[in-house]
């Protein structure tokens, strides 16, 4: 009973776990419950009508949120311009203590990097990054933005193209960081910050302009679509106490666009033979009303500068 | 004592199992399947999940109007061709990739902004076989102006 494995074995032992670790490639939630039932994985193998049934069942399903490039390109795409006032001033990162605050500003402050750097704001878009390091720092996201991606924006920062890239690549890091620590709430929120910091700027610079025919407003009205899947991930991470914190915030905008009913008419796909892309041709129209968009931009104000504060 | 250790040490390796694999399915995102998003920009969103042989996963998205974009569906080396379609909140289809010899991009645009969902499946390849292939999936998007 005593007898002992030789230093060798125990480093093959080692080495073999992390070999078929390798070769099994990506994780997933889906794995667990897999290894947990062997006999299921033997009869899945099968591979018959009811195991393709089973299979359909355990379906796995994922909602993208808005990115904040997404985000900002959408507000430029519409028109929009470019506001310094309307960012969140770096001077307030210090009060960010909380995981909350962090994950909500770390979204935040990407949004306004994001949009200072596709109006070409040299100079905000490096201070902006760096605020937006200090908190993905705080949340112990490890080399999600480092030394060298701060250096390629410095050396890049007239070459708004990759900068954006440079952007692109952070937010991934982050939540893939994220994602493989099973910490997917946290990327959530910080997806939630981003999107509200953007809902901000696009009802601040549609302001008091008529609605009607009103490119910004139509963005603003298109964020109904998101709220839902917004909600699902939220309640998904119904035992993280900040994503429920969040979740009522989320749910009380959504009481606001509930009362904005789109339309939207049958799709049409047309292919463009030259270049290979897909036209989906369709109509739609919405029944917003000035008091209901004086109702979110209110709301939006009021959660915004909660999260800021 | 060596024996402690050991069992530390196996301890400390499963717990960071998980994340090793995951780190994979990272690399494999970005280097195969961001990549090819060129010349769109990646929005900065990361979704990859392990799937097996007759697995599906569904995706939900919003798309604006005024953007085109392109969708890609990328599976690791092990596993066959990855089939996706395209459908809209009326359960129309948009796209199959079938149809396409699986191809694992779609570039389009719209003309209303609207809910899309990406369904994902990996093929069986053969109805006989004893252990499935199982490997990375992703899903990525890229946008640029209409």
């Amino acid at each position: 009973m005593n007898k002992k494995f030789p230093d060798s074995v125990k480093v093959l032992i080692l080495l073999s776990l992390f070999l078929a670790a390798g070769v099994s490639g990506c994780n997933s939630g889906n794995k667990k419950a897999k290894d947990a039932d062997a006999a299921e994985e033997e009869f899945i193998t099968a591979m018959d009508d009811e195991t393709q049934e089973k299979l359909q069942t355990a379906k796995r399903i994922f909602y993208s949120l808005p990115s904040p490039i997404e985000t900002a390109k959408i507000l430029q795409s519409a028109g929009a311009t470019y506001d310094e006032t309307l960012l969140n001033p770096i001077r307030n990162q210090s009060g960010y203590i909380t995981n909350l605050d962090m994950a909500l500003n770390l979204g935040i402050y990407t949004t306004d990097l994001s949009y200072a750097s596709l109006f070409d704001q040299t100079q905000t878009t490096l201070n902006y990054i760096e605020v937006a390091r200090n908190m993905a720092d705080g949340l112990n996201i490890l080399d999600a933005i480092n030394e060298s991606t701060i250096q390629r924006l410095e050396d890049n920062i007239n070459n708004r193209e990759i900068i954006i890239d440079i952007i692109s690549e952070t937010l991934l890091n982050s939540s893939s960081y994220l994602k493989e620590r099973g910490l997917e709430s946290t990327a959530t929120i910080i997806l939630v910050g981003g999107w509200v910091e953007g809902l901000y700027i696009a009802t601040q610079l549609a302001g008091n302009e008529p609605i009607e025919n009103n490119k910004i407003v139509e963005r603003i009205v298109d964020q109904k679509l998101s709220v839902d899947f917004m909600i699902n991930l939220l309640k998904e991470a119904a035992d993280d106490p900040d994503a429920g914190k969040v979740l009522e915030d989320v749910m009380n905008l959504k009481a606001t666009f509930d009362k904005i009913e789109i339309n939207l008419g049958e799709n049409t796909p047309v292919v463009d033979p030259e270049t290979n892309v897909t036209t989906l041709k369709s109509s739609s129209s919405h029944n917003l009303t000035k008091p209901v968009f004086d109702e979110l931009v209110n709301k939006v104000t009021i959660i915004r500068n909660s999260y800021i504060s | 004592m060596r024996k402690g250790i050991l069992l530390v040490s196996l301890v400390a390796l499963l717990v960071s199992l998980p994340t090793f694999v995951n780190a994979q399915c990272k690399q494999f995102a970005k280097k195969t399947c961001k990549v090819g998003l060129n010349p769109y920009q990646h929005d900065g969103n990361y979704h990859a999940a392990l799937l097996i042989e007759g697995e599906e996963a569904e995706l939900y998205k919003t798309f604006y109007s005024d953007t085109e974009y392109r969708v890609g569906v990328c599976g690791a080396g092990n596993l066959s061709d990855i089939e996706f379609r395209i459908v809209d909140s009326n359960g129309k289809v948009l796209y199959n990739n079938r149809y396409e010899d699986y191809e694992w991009k779609w570039d389009f645009r719209l003309e209303s902004s609207q809910q899309l969902k990406i369904v994902v499946k990996v093929p069986v390849t053969d109805e006989n076989i004893t252990e499935p292939a199982e490997g990375c999936v992703a899903i990525m998007f890229g946008f640029k102006d209409d």
